[in-house]
């Protein structure tokens, strides 16, 4: 179905339509696209606002925290004044406000077992802008249950990770990292990380997210991504399907509640 | 030419802080314990009875060492291995 722009849509995608493989069709299929952010942080907040920028149809951020103020040094979605607010209301004033075409779906919850499915089902593709590994996990098993295009990222110190996940197509999240390993003690800690660091890798799951929908480019596919910010350097790894993975490999295990 | 061990930062408490260790050619596990002999103690964070940890991810250049021989990979001069922790955070 087509969709008609408005004059005032067209002058506001002009340049990203005018990219070859984007135009009036990309442009539409970013229009329609529904969108799922877990995690209103250091990389949802630059994730969201490039998304919401770009024009995505709809926007869902599902967080349960409220804005401190140890927060505003690199989740850009929030502000001063919002100090006591949910984290996912910020967002919406601020992602509404830059692109009052975008609906936008506040989730002040966290994300459970018991919730991931009903949350992510009408949606196109998730990306985890989680803080943790039970979420990621989560995410990663119900986006293979549910044939979800997973675009994951995360960040410690000076360095980011991320990767594309389509299931089906080739690796998952645990075909990489099967499970928490017991004996890393740095998983539990909260380390260190500068804003600008977390905006590049929250603007690389946008870019990946927006490649995904409109079909442009290679993806991160079967590749992570690790970006080294104090050598400046990207290296990537080769990530495959493992046929012993215990979400897609030949015989699953994982199963979540309610699912699979 | 030797082989170069990347060593990831929440490793490196083990390694004196020491980001790139340089060893020789060998196996996966020869390297391993080349390291462990350089910097006690990180040989059984990595390994146990001779096999890498399950859930410890190396890379040789770009592959996965599950995808080779695992720890039997020979590893030549020249090569890069990195080990690649899981990263939690999305600084929420």
């Amino acid at each position: 179905m087509d969709k008609e722009f408005t004059s005032e849509q067209l002058q506001r995608y002009q340049r990203q339509m005018m990219l070859p493989g984007i135009g009036l069709a990309g442009q539409q299929k970013i229009a329609e696209s529904r969108v799922f952010i877990a995690g209103a942080g250091g990389l949802g907040s630059p994730a969201g606002y490039y998304l919401a920028a770009a024009g995505i149809g709809r926007i869902c951020m599902a967080d349960d925290d409220v804005v401190e103020l140890s927060n505003l040094q690199r989740q850009i979605a929030h502000n001063t004044e919002r100090i006591g607010m949910s984290k996912t209301k910020s967002a919406e004033i601020s992602f509404k406000s830059l692109n009052p075409n975008v609906e936008f779906l506040a989730i002040q919850q966290r994300i459970t077992k018991e919730n991931v499915a009903a949350l992510i089902e009408d949606h196109d593709i998730v990306l985890d802008c989680s803080d943790n590994l039970s979420t990621r996990y989560l995410l990663n098993d119900a986006c293979v249950l549910m044939s979800k295009p997973l675009v994951s990222g995360a960040v410690a110190g000076f360095t980011g990770h991320v990767t594309t996940i389509i299931p089906g197509q080739g690796h998952c999240f645990r075909c990489i990292f099967e499970d928490m390993d017991p004996y890393d003690k740095s998983l539990d800690s909260q380390p260190g990380i500068l804003g600008a660091f977390a905006g590049v890798i929250g603007s690389i799951q946008a870019m990946e997210t927006l490649k995904i929908i409109t079909g442009i480019g290679e993806t991160l596919q079967n590749t992570l991504l690790i970006y080294d910010g104090l050598k400046s350097e990207f290296r990537r790894v080769h990530a495959a399907r493992n046929r012993d993975c215990p979400a897609c490999g030949e015989n699953p295990t994982i199963k979540i509640s309610g699912r699979g | 030419m030797a082989v170069t061990v990347r060593i990831p930062t929440p490793l490196q408490k083990l390694t004196n802080g020491v980001e790139e260790v340089e060893s020789s050619s060998g196996s996966v596990m020869d390297i391993i314990n080349d390291l462990d002999a350089k910097f006690p103690g990180i040989g059984e964070r990595l390994a146990e009875n001779g096999k890498v940890r399950r859930f410890v991810n190396i890379y040789v250049n770009e592959e996965d060492i599950r995808f080779l021989q695992a720890e039997l990979t020979f590893i030549n001069d020249g090569d890069e291995i990195s080990i690649i922790p899981a990263i939690a955070g999305g600084s929420k």
